[in-house]
């Protein structure tokens, strides 16, 4: 038997009147598991755990969450990436208001993301095949489509916890860019003009706490500061 | 009862993967009054795990490409239980579709002329197999489904679709006549039940790989659409077939796609053996997945797997060096290094034949419409439920599906089911409102839960059902143990439905929704059971040692499972397409 030690966020709205940790023992088996397998084991203990899972593999966003203080994905984080002192603590996504256990309300996550109006604009008439786009304006994207709207970012970014009704926070603003970079999105001078006041682009002081956790390697730092060029570039 | 609250809608469309938003799309437009109904949030459903890609005749790699050749891979593919007149559809439909997915921004992986970029993948032909192999299937990179749907769910947004996100979708609602008129449904995140009442409602549910121990699919893989309908009294098709996807990371389950032998990665046993060129001396690694699979399989069973154990073999993509894994398949180097600790520009990867795709589920028509048979064996249409996607058999697919052809069955059918359901409505369509009763009746199975008191626990059911799937139904198939198997299920359900929810309480309820899913996973994994034993041939993914030959005489069908009596019928094969000759069954050499 090797026991491994889980200190878990609980906090369930119909009982509990104020969030407390509560501390579990699993049998790891001396195994490097995903934190994912450790939850699901802490659930067989204890059916009124509640977090959220799809994928299991890293692609779907579902199960971002706080792990010994660091936002990522328990599906996709192993043990060993983790562990301090031979602990695993537990806790949800910081920032948004908890609904039960490790679920926050992505509400405001979600309203920053529609805010940028993420989808492809083009305002001239569909071709009978697709729109042609070389090889070196597709790669533009890349780094950029490849978000999986896991919020780990945006609740790793202290401009955000301060003001996420107006600060679009980086995972929203790598998908503005995503857009503004496509060669074949006409809506350039509208996505910026909504961008341009003092919150949505620049309340981002360039910590990168983001760029730090985001768990698909993206680096919401720099689209900002593409953002921002632009912006400028636009302003003069 | 009157205490329910209940939700009118023209059109209730229930999942939010590929071909549920493709068809809410079509909906949204038409102003109709509808929504859409899933237990994750949309870009959480599986079609996000979707790699390799959406194969289709757009002529890109191949300017000389045509849909018929793709149609007649898709027959042969499907051991000709494909309906023709179906394939046919999607085939000669598909490139619309997959032009309207690039107008609405999917970031397709591209040529230097700009077009967007084929692969090659498994099965596929020029020139009716007689011209070598294809490159038809369209990528984003490796990560088409993702690609795919965050583009629906934008365009989605983008038209003002209602969502009912993190709402499950417990039992279907029948009225009198037999007709569906909704749902009940659970806001998980409140526990409140409502009553959906709608005139069209859409099962876009998708597949139900959790009925095995290992798979590639999704934890949320339960295969609810299949459940209610099975409950509801109405038949399934072609239960027996499923698909073992050659390469599932041994141990993990997770997906490493097909893409990777199409761009030049091979199968090798442990003598380094490229083993699949004795099975299938022309289409080698590309041969349909079910030939790829039963091969790797029996050369585990003679004593050629790798590892300790001997029991996979090892994909080799270092060949291909780091340029190629970065550009073309960047997914599967952090899949690899993750969930194998093998970095493929150095080892080769450990992959098994690993559960991946559902062939069979509710018999449909072209436009989605349920399908289920008279006394008299004919066709007879369900009124009011309709279903696309991995939850339906329109049949595309028959007994094996095309790599690729799954993303372009949901967005073709998808679309198709949205422009039917428009019309019906435009010209009117009335139910009779269902009564008390039979709101009471679809409540029952989730008052049963709430109800129990005692009990064996859900987790521990569920892993018993996936081990008996996995030891009675995988690759290869014979009458004892699968006999052994199905009584092995019939105990299952009888302790199930006597199982225990022990967390009662309303908010984000994990525990209620998994018991929910277990019964769903009872009635797939049954219907599979059943429909196993009682096709006595093999054809396609489904093989059988006692029955070791295709059985066109007898089985040249799909199978109509019925779950009121529990017994399996046939239904015929359509080979009448509209604008080509049918492509008469042949033997199905790769
Ligand atoms: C790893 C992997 C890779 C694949 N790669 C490819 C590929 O490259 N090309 C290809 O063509 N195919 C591929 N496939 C197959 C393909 O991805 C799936 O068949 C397809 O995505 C299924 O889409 P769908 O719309 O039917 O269902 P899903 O995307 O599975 O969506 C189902 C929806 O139904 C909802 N739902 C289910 N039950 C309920 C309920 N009770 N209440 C409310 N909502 C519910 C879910 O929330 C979800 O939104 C792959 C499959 C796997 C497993
Ligand atoms: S770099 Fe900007 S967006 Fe990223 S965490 Fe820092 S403030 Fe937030
Ligand atoms: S940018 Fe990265 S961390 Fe942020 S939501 Fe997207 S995938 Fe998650
Ligand atoms: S469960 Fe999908 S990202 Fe972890």
């Amino acid at each position: 038997m090797s026991m491994l030690q889980v200190s878990v966020y609980r906090y369930n709205p119909e009982t509990d009147s104020a969030p407390y940790m509560q501390e579990f023992q699993v049998d790891t088996q001396g195994r490097d598991l995903m934190v994912l397998n450790v939850l699901s084991m802490i659930k067989e203990q204890d059916s009124s755990m509640a977090y959220r899972r799809s994928c299991r593999e890293g692609v779907c966003g579902s199960d971002g969450m706080n792990m010994n203080g660091k936002n990522g994905l328990a599906c996709i984080t192993p043990l060993s990436e983790v562990i301090k002192k031979g602990k695993l603590v537990l806790r949800p996504l910081p920032g948004l208001p908890v609904i039960r256990d490790l679920v926050v309300d992505m509400g405001v996550f979600y309203e920053q993301f529609e805010r940028i109006q993420p989808y492809l604009q083009n305002d001239e008439p569909e071709p009978a095949i697709e729109r042609l786009q070389s090889p070196e304006d597709r790669d533009k994207l890349d780094g950029l489509y490849e978000c999986i709207l896991c919020a780990c970012c945006s609740t790793a970014c202290p401009s955000f916890w301060w003001n996420p009704d107006k600060f679009v926070g980086p995972a929203g603003l790598l998908q503005a860019y995503r857009f503004l970079a496509d060669s074949r999105d006409t809506a350039t001078r509208e996505r910026l003009a909504d961008l341009e006041d003092p919150f949505s682009v620049f309340r981002c002081r360039g910590i990168m706490n983001c760029v730090a956790v985001c768990p698909k390697g993206l680096n919401p730092t720099r689209a900002i500061g593409k953002i921002r060029e632009m912006l400028l570039a636009n302003a003069t | 009862m009157s205490s329910m609250r209940s939700l009118t809608f023209d059109a209730i469309i229930i999942g939010g993967g590929g071909s549920g938003l493709r068809a809410a799309l079509e909906l949204a437009k038409s102003g109709k009054k509808t929504a859409v109904l899933s237990k994750v949030f949309p870009t959480r459903s599986h079609t996000v795990s979707a790699q390799g890609g959406i194969t289709c005749a757009i002529a890109s790699a191949d300017p000389n490409d045509d849909w018929r050749w793709h149609m007649y891979d898709t027959v042969k593919g499907g051991d000709y239980i494909t309906d023709q007149e179906a394939a046919e559809y999607m085939c000669s439909e598909g490139p619309k579709a997959v032009f309207e997915l690039e107008h609405m921004g999917l970031p397709f992986s591209r040529f230097d002329n700009g077009r967007i970029y084929q692969r090659p993948f498994g099965g596929q032909s020029k020139d009716f197999g007689k011209g070598g192999q294809a490159a038809r299937t369209c990528a984003a990179a490796d990560r088409t489904g993702h690609a795919l749907l965050h583009t629906l769910y934008q365009n989605n947004l983008k038209n003002n679709t209602t969502f009912l996100n993190e709402w499950y979708a417990v039992d279907l609602v029948k009225n009198a006549n037999g007709d569906v008129v909704g749902c009940i449904a659970m806001d998980i995140e409140t526990g409140e039940v409502v009553h959906v009442k709608a005139k069209a409602t859409v099962l876009a549910t998708g597949g139900a790989g959790r009925i095995y121990a290992s798979t590639t699919n999704a934890l949320i893989n339960t295969g609810d659409g299949i459940g209610m309908t099975l409950r509801a009294g109405f038949p399934m098709q072609d239960m027996e077939m499923w698909q073992f996807h050659p390469t599932g990371i041994y141990g993990a389950g997770v997906l490493v796609t097909e893409g990777c032998r199409g761009e030049g990665g091979y199968l090798v046993n442990k003598d380094g053996e490229r083993f699949m060129e004795r099975y299938a001396p022309n289409a080698k690694d590309l041969a349909g997945r079910d030939v790829v699979a039963r091969s790797m399989v029996l050369e585990i069973l003679e004593g050629r797997g790798c590892g300790e154990n001997g029991d996979h073999v090892y994909l080799k993509l270092d060949h291909l060096g780091e340029d190629v894994l970065g550009k073309r398949l960047p997914g599967i180097v952090e899949l690899s290094k993750t969930f194998a600790q093998v970095d493929p520009a150095k080892e080769p990867i450990p992959v098994v034949p690993t559960c991946h795709y559902m062939m069979g589920g509710i018999p449909t028509n072209v436009h989605g419409q349920a399908i289920s048979q008279d006394a008299d064996g004919n066709d007879q249409l369900v009124n009011g439920l309709f279903a696309c996607g991995e939850a339906a058999c329109v049949s595309v697919h028959g007994a094996n599906r095309l790599g690729g052809n799954s993303l372009l069955d949901l967005v073709v059918f998808g679309r198709a089911a949205g422009m039917y359901i428009e019309s019906a409505l435009n010209e009117g369509v009335e139910y009779l409102e269902a009564t008390d009763s039979d709101v009471e009746f679809a409540m029952s199975r989730i008052n049963r839960w709430d109800e129990s008191s005692g009990g064996e626990s859900v987790p521990a059911l569920k892993a018993e059902l996936q081990d008996i799937m996995q030891n009675a139904f995988g690759v290869f198939r014979q009458e004892d143990n699968m006999q052994e198997g199905v009584k092995k299920l019939s105990e299952l359900r009888e302790r199930i439905s006597n199982a225990h929810l022990g967390d009662k309480s309303r908010a984000f309820n994990t525990a209620r929704v998994e018991a929910l899913e277990l019964d769903n996973l009872m009635e797939v994994a049954e219907a599979t059971a059943i429909s196993a034993l009682e096709r006595k041939e093999s054809r396609g993914a489904h093989s059988r040692y006692d029955y070791p030959d295709r059985d066109d005489v007898n089985w040249l069908k799909h199978s109509l499972y019925f779950p009121v009596e529990k017994k399996l019928g046939k239904r015929d094969v359509n080979f009448t397409p509209k604008t080509v000759d049918t492509f008469e069954p042949k033997v199905r050499t790769y």
